[in-house]
């Protein structure tokens, strides 16, 4: 019996911190790829500390739903599972390779396959592509437009501006859009300059979070000036100096990245069947033909 | 608070016992059978309440009626009897009630440790017989979890059918209640409480009604009561079994990190009156309604009431580091002297302000109503009153350099 179990953080503050995480979940169990697919939470419940004791099957996979390798996936998550031997080198990462470690977790007594987060596999790549689409509503966006891939820097994890990077990167080799760049909320390039960093008239501004909170909700488009003030709300897009900016949130809570969970899952030697494919397609920005 | 009550008074006038209702032996119940014997070598019995069955063993018995080999052999006390597969169902179709209580634990709910006690527990399949079970499922039988009613009845197939609503909605109509069907559309329902506020910690009981999931089956059921208080029923489970891995307070905050390491400091050797304070703060039952079963460490119990809930709490939840992280920085503090003048009757308001508060009491207190000290326009008074334009309590700051 397999088992897919998605961890992430929740928020004992934010309701919406949980939901990309309950919809991803949902995208999958309606795939039938895995017999069970349960939730756990480092702030909400079941907490880390006990999800895998509602877990029922003998092939269980863990993919944490965060951005970056680091602290929460190295030390919190091996921690409150007791993945018991758990060493970083098992994932022997470079900040970005994280794939997976096969551990027993003492509290089940089980194996688990414990993989690296969803935000540095490969697939996050047209995530974040397709967060675009989304935004713009145009399956085909590219030409004319610069992309800002945002998040944190490295103010709180050192991995999370390689994480950034690798997928601006990736996503320039494609020459789809105009430019690509990578912009931070605690360092240079600043996001709060983005105009300055673009040629183009228009940008697609997408935060690599996982969830619609603080920081995207608040933060990022007090910073970029799409609003004075985040209660009063923004237009999609939105002109600052001249730049029209299209923001929509966090990336996270993009149905494809359900796609991501499954190929770590994949990754990790999960049977999956025709799921990545049937997952592809349902998540597809609609093109209104 | 987890008591089994019979929904109805009894069925018949005149009779105490509750009648055991007919049961129609459905296919898939007798297929089931039929596939767990084929599994089983013959002559090995299948066992049900009150009689077993197993495949023939090919006429090696001369002790069996019958004469031809017997396809199956069903031992009931008496003698065993050889019988044919027409002549099984037969058999199993006057035992329905037996075969379907088979069929629901051993094929429908399975064998899932938590699942499988908790649906035993609802009927108490281990200490009831079907007989007694089925009869009191007919007339409904009622179970308590946390803020849940859970009523479990009986189709006229032998299958398990639950309603699940807020237990402040005894008795209302289905018809007036907004009625689901999937397990997980409760992860809505338990998300904000009744004035929309979000709900951090799932088995508080600050769980709204108005809702019902009217006709839910065995593994539904199960999967609703996951959802609206998440691994509950494993806890639950682990603790009837002897196996309940509680983590006291100092294990627990010795394993934090991170922004939470801090907590660790707020132990000092000195005893643990801090951690009662916690406990009292927020594990009583009226703030959770999970019963507290880790105490300050494994010698030391806390002396606070850990409380009456039926499943237990194995360890700090996030919700209490969280609140230690900011008290073990509030309680590093120093007190100091303050000086201002109450009289005896604002001194007994401000007390009746904090209880108000702390026992969230504020919307109960009627608007007009100032016998109450915490009344709003009271408590404005005393603000209008006591406090300069700093916000300062009788005009003294906080911090004296500020003179």
């Amino acid at each position: 019996m397999q088992s897919l179990v998605i961890v992430a953080h929740g928020s004992h503050l934010n309701p919406e911190s949980s939901a990309p995480t309950y919809d991803h979940a949902d995208t999958i169990r309606a795939t039938g790829a895995f017999d069970e697919v349960r939730t756990g939470f480092w702030k909400e419940e079941p907490h880390f500390r006990e999800v895998l004791r509602t877990v029922e099957g003998d092939e269980i996979y863990v993919v944490p739903l965060f951005v970056s390798e680091g602290y929460f996936t190295e030390q919190v998550i091996p921690r409150e599972l007791r993945l018991d031997g758990w060493d970083v080198s098992e994932w022997g990462s470079d900040g970005l390779s994280a794939d997976q470690a096969t551990l027993v977790a003492e509290d089940i007594d089980r194996e688990v396959h414990y993989c690296g987060p969803v935000g540095t596999h490969r697939a996050m790549t047209d995530v974040i592509v397709r967060r675009a689409e989304s935004v713009t509503d145009d399956p085909d966006v590219g030409e004319g437009f610069g992309l800002a891939v945002v998040g944190h820097g490295t103010e709180r994890n050192e991995n999370s501006a390689k994480a950034i990077e690798y997928h601006a990167d990736r996503i320039a080799e494609r020459d789809r859009f105009d430019e690509v760049k990578a912009l931070y909320m605690d360092e240079d390039p600043e996001v709060d300059d983005l105009p300055e960093h673009f040629e183009s008239d228009d940008v697609v501004l997408v935060p690599l979070f996982i969830a619609d909170g603080y920081h995207t909700q608040e933060d990022i488009p007090e910073d970029v000036g799409l609003c004075e003030d985040h209660t009063e709300g923004y237009d999609v897009p939105e002109t600052v100096d001249g730049t029209r900016i299209w923001y929509a949130g966090a990336v996270g809570t993009e149905p494809l990245m359900a796609d991501v969970v499954l190929e770590r899952a994949a990754d990790a030697g999960a049977d999956l069947g025709s799921a990545l494919d049937d997952v592809r397609e349902t998540t597809r920005v609609a093109t209104g033909d | 608070m987890a008591d089994s009550t019979s929904a109805t008074d009894g069925g018949e006038a005149g009779s105490d016992e509750p009648e055991v209702p007919e049961i129609d032996l459905p296919s898939d119940a007798f297929d089931a059978v039929l596939d767990a014997l084929d599994e089983l070598d013959p002559g090995e019995p299948l066992r049900f309440e009150g009689f077993s069955v197993a495949r023939g063993t090919e006429g090696t018995d001369e002790e069996l009626p019958g004469g031809s080999p017997d396809e199956y052999v069903l031992a009931d006390g008496s003698r065993p009897t050889g019988m044919s597969e027409r002549d099984l169902h037969e058999a199993l179709a006057e035992r329905a009630p037996a075969v379907t209580d088979w069929y629901v634990f051993e094929r429908v709910v399975g064998e899932f440790g938590p699942r499988r006690a908790f649906l035993r527990w609802i009927e108490d399949a281990d200490g009831e017989t079907v007989a007694a079970r089925y009869a009191a499922l007919a007339a409904g039988i009622e179970r308590a979890w946390g803020e849940l009613k859970i009523t479990a009845t009986l189709t006229d197939r032998g299958e398990r059918r639950y309603d699940v609503r807020h237990a402040d909605d005894a008795g209302v109509p289905v018809d007036d209640l907004d009625a689901y069907d999937d397990p997980l559309d409760a992860r809505d329902l338990v998300t904000f409480d009744e004035k929309g506020r979000y709900r951090p910690l799932k088995t508080a009981p600050s769980l709204v009604g108005g809702w019902v999931f009217p006709d839910l089956g065995p593994r539904e059921l199960y999967e609703a009561v996951e959802t609206i208080y998440p691994a509950t029923v494993a806890n639950w489970h682990r603790e009837r079994e002897g196996e309940l891995d509680v983590n006291h307070w100092r294990e627990t905050m010795e394993r934090q990190s991170g922004i939470y390491g801090v907590v660790k400091t707020w132990d000092r050797g000195e005893g643990y009156e801090h951690v009662n304070w916690v406990a009292e703060a927020c594990c009583d039952d009226s703030q959770c309604l999970k019963r507290r079963e880790w105490e300050y460490d494994d010698e030391t119990d806390l002396d606070v009431d850990g409380g009456d809930g039926a499943f237990p709490c194995r360890e700090p939840c996030s919700v209490v580091v969280s609140a230690a992280r900011k008290w073990t920085r509030l309680e590093s503090e120093q007190p100091r002297t303050y000086e201002f003048e109450l009289t005896p009757s604002e001194k007994e308001q401000v007390e009746a302000v904090i209880d108000a508060v702390a026992d969230g009491r504020i919307d109960e207190i009627r608007e007009a109503d100032t016998k109450e000290g915490a009344n709003r326009y009271r408590t404005r008074f005393l603000r209008a009153k006591l406090f300069d334009d700093e916000g300062n309590l009788g005009g003294v700051p906080t911090d004296p350099d500020e003179e």
